[in-house]
Formats: C-alpha cells, structure tokens, sequence
C-alpha cells in the first residue's frame, strides 16, 4: 500500500526533512528500474524505527516496494539477512541517527567488514523525532533538549569520519533539500558494489529545526553550514577523504569510495567449491 | 551370570573425553548398545570433569546412576566419585598421580609411562581402554578392530600410529591382569539385526533440520550450542544455501527474519544467554509472521549461569520469550531419534503456521553420544511454505488464519510490520485491528496439533510426564515403580505447545500429573496448571541429570503421599 491508505496512522510534520528524502528514494528506485529493467518487487526497503523509518509506509508516486518495518535499530542485520538470502534483490535501509547510531551501532562495524551489499540512508535530523525530541548521537554538545535540560554534556559523534574510519565502501553526504542532487547519489550508492552509506541532514523542523544553519541566512550573517566538494575531489583517495572530513561544514557529494569483494561474492567463492550433500549422505557417514 | 549392563567413570582431566569416545566406539562396533555422558567445567583445560559410559547388551535410556568402574586419573577426581561407586566396583587410577593402599578394590597404572613405552605418548586412551576392557571381559579384538578402521586414514605413519594403539591396548590389558583384580564378566553383545549409527544430538539436529529443507543457517558460538554453528559450517556450505558466524545473536535472529523474509528456510541454535538477545526478534518474527526455528540448548541459568551443566529452566523463556501477547510453539526431543525428527518438524511447522518455533534441547542430550537404529529419513514428509502468486496490491495480513506470503522478486509486495499493522502490513492502531491481528496470530497455532504422544497404563489416575532431556532416566524410573507394583501411568510427548490433539483431554482427566523436572520452579507442571491440569513437579537444579533409581523413589513417595490425600494437586 502508499500513503495513500487512510488506516496508517502516521504523518510527517509539516516541513520535515523526511519528505525531501523520500521523494529521492523515489526517484532514485525509478530510475534504477528504468536502467536495469527491474521492477518495484524487486526491492526491499528495511525500516528502523524513528519519524524517518516510516517512509517505507509512505511512497506517493511510485508502487509498493517490499518492506520490513522491523524493531529499533536492528534494520542492518535484517537486510544482512535478505541480501545474504537472495543477492539478486536491491536492499536499501532507511534509518535515523538515533536508531543507526545509537543502538544499533553495533551493527554497522560487521557490515563494513564483510562488504554487505546494501545502501543504507540515515536521515539525521541531530534528535529523536518520534520519541519526542530526545538527545541523540548526533545532537551538537550543549544543546538542550528535553531529555538535556542543562544542555548535551556529549559531543556529537563525526559519522562520517566513523564510516571512513571502519571501512564503509561507499560514503556519501547530502542534505533533504535538495531531492534531485540527493537521488543522483543513491542511485550511484545502489550501483556500488558493497556497504554504502548516504548520510542525510534531514532537519526536524518540530525538535531541531536546522534549516537555517545549514542554508545560511546572509541577512542575520549566517554562513551556510554545508559545502561542496573542492574542484579535482578524489573520492577514491582515503587521505583526502580525511583531510575533507575536517571541515565542520556538511560536505554535498561523494566522500569515499573503495572496491572491496563483498560478502556474497566472498561468501559464493568458498561454497562454489563445496559440493552440496544431502541429508541421507550425511547420515550414511555415522553408520557403524 | 555374566553381566549385562556395565557403568564406567571417568574423572579427572581433559583427556577423559577421547577415551570415552573410544571406549565407545569400540563397545557398539562390538554389537553392545552405549551411552555417553559427559559434564566439564568451562574451562579448555584443567577443573573437575567427568564422563560416563554405559555399555549394556540392551537399549538403554539413561546413562546409568552408579559406576561399576571408576577410572580416577588424579586424586581429586577420586575423591569425589569413589562415594558413588556401587559396592564391589573397582577403581584403576593413575599411578603418576596419586597412589591408594593395597585394598584388593583398586590398581595403578602409570598411563603416560606404559604409552611412552610403546612409542606413542598419545596411547594412553588405548592403554586405559585396554585395562577397561580386560577388567570387564570385553573381546580385546574389538578394541583392535576398532582402533585400525578409526586410524587408516591414508596417512604415511597411519601403520605405526595403529600398532602402537594395540601394543598399548595389551600393556593396558597386562597391568589389569597384574592387578589380579577383576570384574564380572560382560555378557556376550547380542549385535542388532538392524542396521545402526552412532551420533549425538547436536549432528541429529542438524540431519533433521537439512532433511526438512533448511538451507539457511547463520550463529554465534556459545555452548553447548556452538557444536550446531560448526557442525553447520562444513556441512550446509553450498551453492544454494548459506551458512556463517554473524557477531551476535541479535544478528543471528535478525538475519534470520530477513532471510526468510526473502524465501528461505532458517534456523540458528543457542543458549540461554543468546535467547535473552533473541526475544525482541522473536516477537518481531511472530508478529510480522516470519517462519524460523530457533534451537535452544538449555544450560544452566541465570545470566551466564552455568554454561556447561544441564538444567531445564528456559522453559518459560521459550515459550513466552518476548512482551506481548506471545506464545510460541515449543518442540523439546527427549532422545536421539526425536532430535531428528523434532528439528524437521520444527522446520514444517514453522513454514505451516509462519512464525517463529522453538527446538529446546539441553546440555545432557547435547553431550549424549549412542548407537541408535538407522533413522528413516523417508518418513520426513517436507513441507513447503505457500507463497503468493497474485498480483500486486495484495492483502497479506487479511484473513482470519494464515494466508500465503510474498516473496521478494514475486507479485504482491507488502510490508512485514512489527508494529500493529492492517492487512497490507501498513503500521495503524486502530482497536478492531488489533484485536483481528493478535486472534490471527494466535489462532494459527491451531494449525500444529499434529504431534504425537506416547501413553503407558492408561487406565492409570496418577501419571509421569517427563519433558525433554529428562525422558531417558523418567523411562528407567517408570520400569522400576512397575517392576515395584507402583499403579502409574506414563505420558510422554516432545510437542509441548501447542499439544498434541486429545493430549490436553486426557492429562485434565488425571488425578495427579508428576512432573519431573530440572528447574527450581517447576515449569513446566505450572504451565500444564495454567492449562487446568493437576499437575506437580519433582525438581532438581544441581547442574545434573536425574538418577533413575533415586527419582523413582521420589515418585513413589508422591503417589503414597498423593493417595493419603496429602499432595496439593
Ligand atoms: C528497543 C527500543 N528502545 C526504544 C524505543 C523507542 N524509540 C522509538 S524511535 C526512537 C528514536 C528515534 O530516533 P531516530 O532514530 O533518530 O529517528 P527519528 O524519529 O529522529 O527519525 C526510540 C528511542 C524502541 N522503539 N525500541
Ligand atoms: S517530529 Fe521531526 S522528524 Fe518527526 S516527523 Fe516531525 S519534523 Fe519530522
Ligand atoms: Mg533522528
């Protein structure tokens, strides 16, 4: 079903990030069927739980993608699972910063490690938009929300530099406003072989509302809190990747890229070269 | 008379593991029927650990309650077994480690000595095996036999390892004869007319589970459960199936839904700490309708508990493992065969109802090794999950009862919800669909009742209902309350929940149900209370199985006590 379903009891803000970054994945899944002649069932989107995970409920103009609208933070592990089942599926996750970085942090090291061929798109919006306006990783140091009356004591979390630093093979960065630029780049994430990441800066305009910071605003003499990508960026080069992450700004584009065999086809090599033994041949072994 | 049913101890160090495996193998090769038991500390090496073997010319059910042989390989272990040795057993220890007076019960060998002496310091199994064999009577040839079809592996030393086996097998032999101290002799093995084989529950489990069609498997190593994981590894490993040690259980369970989300059929086996991790994935599972067994070999809890002793506590954590409204089908082998059948069951029942289904085995079972007659894998009967092959725009979650499932790359694309879902899976909270959903999910378990149940004395008011890993040693106590005249029933059936149709009827209709169990709380009889029937435990928490003789003492005090009008039931 779409959005369109009048049961389903949930709806965005006005305003929030989230829209933008739908209308990409749209966009972004469309055009991937268009190139590979591949159909919407051909996808499965697996949805952590937040505001954001929610998109997997609310596609407007395109069908029904499969979906696992699963428990928080546990999305990466599902997918593992369906990829490592089927791998001729397209597997994308859809996530916040809460749910990807806080609990279900854990997961993200082992899937770096072993290359699974996913895209994952983490809506940052620095909050726990559904659980009503909570700290999360992301939320700068000092900012107060309602479970920080005194302000964050934590510094932020770099995920960026955390992705770059375990070994994610596809890293990029974008922000929810701009739908065009940001399905350009999970299209590209899509085709990459292996683990890639689209972080997106998906402001919540209800509990951390950071249009402002991110755009600028010449007239109050903000500066635009994103940028980018220096002329000849190359994002195959790790040492540039560092040096770029340095930046407090939110680059836009891609941050790294790596070739690196991915699970299936690390997995595929060995049992290539196992013969399959059925259960009576097996048994036949313990006869005395 | 020769004796028909021989028990024999091992205490004392790692080592104790291989020479029971070899006494083992030697003795059902011979044509005898044997059992293994083992119990360790959680340690690689070093601690108090022991095994026991039970040779006996007939099936036996149990590993036997008192040891006629007590092999002692280092005081301690001497120590604390000589208690249990049944008067007129004998005692060989290990003369490098300790020394006994002269008590015409017991002799020393210098193991590592006699093994050096044959040019092989690995021999010594062979060597105590030797003294074993000649202390029982058991035909020093089957031993050799035995020895020779295990170490000609196409190896160059292959030769020399197998007459340094035998050459140790005869000095361990010679020093028995030298200790002029002998047992009866074992009467003469009546060698089964069928064909047999020899395995352990953790291999059957996984025959089971391939018969019926698993074809995905991922894990995490925690004992005892851990064997399954490696057992899996080199056996599943294939082009059509998958197989790997993911970084935790709540990955195992987690990938489990996706891969059976997208067709396969799955399992993964763990330990109660690993079921902890497991419960929000559990309820995720039956809540979005995801077919997939999970294997629990019980340890002894709680939290990290004790990882290498048996127990039958998660009972409770199987069943209800999650929050909600949950109540998971249970399946809990209670022997060797039933691991087979039990874990290919646990498949078809999963794919039948689409949800998650428990295999509960324990530690006992896990470490148990016998020779059992050739399971006919034939009468598996596999059953294939029934899949959607509609159009698009399909109600998943519409009828009352089960309905077929997409799959990913078919027609009917649809969202599994953990999150209250209408019938096309999108999250709502709406009361009525709440309410269709759960009497959905629930009533699909109506769909299972197609065990089977085992029922002695029917006639009889008061009956024994053993679950699990606790069958074996219940059946040797059952024989003996009726060689004792006891009037008992006995009522058995590896499909706790939900049970076999009629089962409920008949233990309602009991005076008295006896439970025995080993857990502190008696879980199971206050789930057969639940259920109204008058049910009570007999429990025991020390880590180890019943002893036959001892529980059907037990029992047959709470029948006497039952039949005063003394027992709450
Ligand atoms: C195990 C568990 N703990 C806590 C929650 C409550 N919870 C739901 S969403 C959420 C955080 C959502 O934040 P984020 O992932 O950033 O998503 P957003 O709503 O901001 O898009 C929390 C803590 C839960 N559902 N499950
Ligand atoms: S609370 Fe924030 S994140 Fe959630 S829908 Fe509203 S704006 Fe979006
Ligand atoms: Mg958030």
């Amino acid at each position: 079903m779409t959005s369109k379903n009048p049961n389903y009891d949930f709806k965005w803000c006005p305003g929030c990030g989230d829209f933008g970054v739908r209308r990409a994945v749209e966009w972004a899944l469309t055009a991937r069927n268009e190139k590979f002649e591949t159909r919407m069932q051909d996808h499965v989107i697996v949805a952590g739980i937040g505001c954001s995970g929610n998109l997997v409920h609310l596609m407007e103009s395109i069908e029904q993608p499969y979906g696992i609208h699963g428990i928080h933070g546990r999305s990466l592990p599902i997918a593992m699972g369906v990829k490592s089942a089927n791998p001729q599926l397209n597997v994308m996750i859809v996530a916040g910063d809460g749910d990807f970085l806080s609990i279900g942090m854990e997961h993200i090291g082992p899937q770096a490690n072993r290359n699974l061929d996913i895209t994952a798109i983490i809506m940052d919006n620095g909050v726990y938009g559904l659980t009503k306006g909570q700290s999360s990783p992301t939320t700068q140091l000092g900012v107060v929300t309602s479970s920080t009356p005194f302000g964050k004591i934590e510094g932020a979390v770099q995920p960026l530099a955390y992705y770059l630093e375990i070994g994610v093979t596809f890293i990029a960065s974008h922000y929810s406003s701009k739908p065009r630029e940001l399905a350009a780049l999970i299209e590209e994430a899509m085709e990459h072989r292996g683990f890639s990441i689209v972080h997106v800066i998906s402001p919540c305009t209800t509990y951390n509302d950071t249009y402002e910071e991110l755009k600028g605003n010449k007239r109050k003499g903000i500066e635009p809190g994103i940028f980018g990508l220096p002329d000849g960026y190359d994002p195959t080069d790790k040492a540039q990747a560092v040096e770029l992450l340095k930046d407090p700004r939110i680059p836009l584009g891609l941050v790294y890229r790596e070739e690196r065999p991915t699970l299936d086809q690390a997995y595929g090599a060995i049992a290539g070269k196992a013969n399959s033994v059925t259960a009576e041949k097996i048994l036949a072994t313990y006869a005395i | 008379m020769d004796k028909r049913d021989f028990i024999v101890r091992f205490a004392g160090e790692a080592n104790v593991v291989t020479a029971t495996e070899a006494l083992a193998s030697a003795a059902a090769s011979a044509g005898y029927h044997v059992y293994t038991f083992a119990t360790f500390p959680s340690q690689i090496l070093g601690g108090p650990i022991w095994t026991q073997i039970r040779i006996s010319t007939s099936p036996v059910t149990s590993q036997g309650d008192y040891p006629d042989l007590l092999v002692a390989f280092n005081e301690y272990g001497y120590v604390h077994h000589i208690p249990e040795l049944r008067p007129g057993g004998v005692t060989i220890y290990n003369l490098k480690e300790f020394e006994l007076p002269d008590d015409g019960k017991s002799f020393g060998i210098d193991v590592e000595a006699l093994a050096k002496e044959v040019g092989n310091p690995r021999a010594t199994n062979f060597v105590i095996v030797g003294a074993i064999a000649q202390e029982i009577g058991l035909d020093l040839d089957d031993i050799r036999r035995f020895n020779k079809a295990k170490y000609t592996r196409g190896r160059p030393n292959d030769e020399q390892i197998i007459s340094s086996n035998d050459a140790a097998v005869d000095l361990g032999a010679q020093a028995a004869r030298d200790s002029g101290i002998h047992l009866d002799d074992i009467a003469a093995p009546i060698p089964p007319d069928y064909e047999q084989i020899m395995i352990e529950s953790s291999d059957a489990i996984g025959i089971g589970a391939m018969a019926a069609g698993l074809n995905y498997y991922v894990g995490y190593p925690i004992s005892p459960a851990t064997k399954i994981l490696v057992w899996m590894e080199s056996r599943l490993l294939g082009k059509d199936h998958f197989v790997h040690q993911v970084s935790s259980e709540i990955e195992s369970i987690n990938a489990l839904i996706g891969a059976s989300y997208a067709g396969r059929k799955v399992m993964t086996a763990t330990s109660g700490p690993g079921l902890s991790l497991m419960s929000e994935g559990l309820g995720l599972a039956w809540m979005a309708e995801i077919p997939l067994v999970v294997v629990n070999v019980q340890r002894g809890g709680p939290a990290t508990g004790l990882p290498t002793k048996t127990e039958q506590s998660d009972l409770f954590a199987c069943i209800h493992p999650a929050h909600g409204d949950v109540k998971l089908p249970i399946i809990a082998p209670g022997d060797l065969e039933e691991c087979i059948f039990g874990a290919a069951r646990a498949l078809n029942w999963a794919e039948r109802y689409q949800g998650p289904v428990i295999l509960i085995s324990e530690m006992v079972l896990s470490e148990r090794k016998q020779n059992i007659p050739m399971p006919d894998l034939s009468r598996i009967r596999v059953e294939e999950r029934q899949v959607y092959s509609g159009e698009n725009g399909y109600r998943r979650y519409e009828a009352a009862e089960m309905s077929p499932m997409p799959l990913p790359g078919g027609p009917g694309a649809y969202i599994a919800n953990g999150s209250e879902h209408d019938e096309f899976g999108d999250t709502t909270h709406l009361a009525e669909v709440h309410v269709h959903g759960t009497q959905r999910r629930f009533s699909k378990l109506n769909l299972l009742n197609d065990g089977d149940y085992e029922e002695i004395n029917p006639e009889a008011s008061v009956v024994m209902m053993p679950w699990g890993g606790t069958k074996g040693p219940a059946r040797e106590a059952f024989e003996f309350l009726q060689e004792r005249g006891v009037d008992i029933g006995w009522f058995y059936t590896m499909y706790l929940h939900p049970l076999p149709e009629g089962a409920l009827d008949i233990l309602q209709s009991k005076e008295l149900v006896i439970v025995p169990e080993l857990n502190f709380q008696g879980q199971w009889s206050a789930l057969l209370r639940m259920d109204r029937v008058r049910a009570e435990s007999i429990t025991q928490y020390t880590g180890l199985p019943f002893k036959a003789g001892a529980l059907a003492d037990r029992i047959e005090t709470m029948v006497r006590q039952h039949q005063e009008g003394n027992v709450p039931a």
